[in-house]
């Protein structure tokens, strides 16, 4: 098992100039990437929806490469967003899965089969053409390089130790540094939309 | 008894608005109250049809293709719409998304009399997240449906065009 903030410090190496949506790798994320601007942290508007914003991002913006740091709790809330990321077959797409096996910010209460769950198997079957399962971070950073070379969208699960949050919502640190409208209007000056 | 008008909605001009008003994705679940749109939406080279399995994702989806750039519809019916409701609030309404939602109104009829619940919560639901509105029947509504891209532009807010013409028989 690895640490989500060990694992993008190997991603970081790697990111180029790709459009990342950390998801809830946005806390370590927020301290470890060069280009802001081309980061779409957004914290949780709605849970079950990460994976269809990349998509979305992803149709938008073919020219560029998106990374989505998913979790197994938001991807287990709409399966069925794999099937259409399928379908799509978005050349540029990345989708890493972030599975710590708990809803972490709600106390570390295991998600549904945790345990047994195999998620690269499931996107596999979903119709995704590559899926890949590390447990391990020296095993992931020597095929990170490789996966990013060749064209989307490829699933890769990650098993990382849970870091569970156990504190009243309102006295957590709060790792945000811009709002969400910030982030979206700072994306779309990077992608020179609108100009 | 079906009470639609005897000029219907027909999928053409639907279809004419989306391209004039420049949409560059379908993002979709089939219902009866569209169905009839699908073939022409296929075969028209200016749209990207993106399928998804619940209706919430459709507004997930369509967040990112604002956020990136492209200019998305959402087609749907009144049910899906009902379950997409933390969706509708966190991916649109929470990102300020300029989207418009067609919504199949199912059930829908003009005196107000219905035994399907989907049409009786349909525009109680609308009014609870306060998204504003638009029906239409009939080719001469079809206007309305860029009135309602104009608003969201304009807001910066999701706006829905209700479809209240079932299925009849285009889809062929």
């Amino acid at each position: 098992m690895m640490h989500t903030a060990d694992m993008l410090k190997a991603f970081a190496r790697h990111r180029g100039n790709a459009i990342v949506v950390p998801g809830r790798g946005g806390r370590h994320w927020v301290d470890l990437t060069a280009r802001p601007g081309l980061d779409v942290p957004l914290g949780d508007p709605a849970m079950g929806g990460h994976a269809c914003f990349a998509l979305g991002l992803a149709l938008a913006r073919p020219e560029k490469k998106v990374i989505l740091f998913d979790s197994e709790g938001d991807l287990l809330m709409g399966l069925g967003t794999l099937v259409t990321i399928a379908e799509q077959k978005p050349a540029n797409f990345y989708h890493f899965l972030i599975d710590n096996g708990c809803y972490a910010t709600t106390g570390g209460q295991p998600v549904p089969n945790a345990d047994k769950v195999a998620y690269d198997v499931i996107a596999r079957g979903a119709g995704y053409p590559r899926a890949f399962a590390f447990g391990e971070l020296d095993e992931f950073s020597a095929n990170l390089e490789q996966i990013l070379s060749e064209p989307g969208p490829v699933f890769v699960a990650l098993k990382v130790v849970a870091e569970i949050e156990n504190a009243p919502i309102g006295r957590r640190r709060r790792w945000q540094t811009r709002t969400r409208d910030q982030v979206i209007s700072d994306l779309r000056k990077e992608l020179r939309i609108g100009d | 008894m079906n009470d639609a008008p005897a000029i219907a909605l027909n999928p053409e001009t639907v279809l004419g608005e989306m391209k004039k008003n420049g949409v560059t994705h379908v993002v979709w679940l089939p219902d009866s109250e569209t169905n009839w749109l699908y073939l022409l939406m296929q075969a028209e080279p200016s749209l990207r049809l993106v399928g998804v399995t619940r209706e919430g994702h459709a507004c997930a989806i369509a967040a990112g293709l604002s956020a990136g750039g492209a200019k998305p519809l959402i087609l749907i019916q009144n049910t899906g719409m009902m379950e997409s409701g933390d969706s509708l609030r966190g991916w649109l309404l929470g990102l300020n998304i300029p989207v418009v939602l067609m919504v199949g109104y199912r059930g829908w009829t003009r005196h107000g009399v219905t035994q399907d619940s989907a049409a009786t919560y349909t525009e109680r639901f609308l009014l609870a997240f306060g998204l504003n509105y638009y029906l239409v029947e009939s080719d001469a509504d079809a206007p309305r449906i860029t009135v309602a891209f104009d608003e969201a532009e304009r807001t910066k807010r999701p706006v829905v065009v209700l479809v209240g013409d079932e299925y009849h028989g285009f889809n062929r």
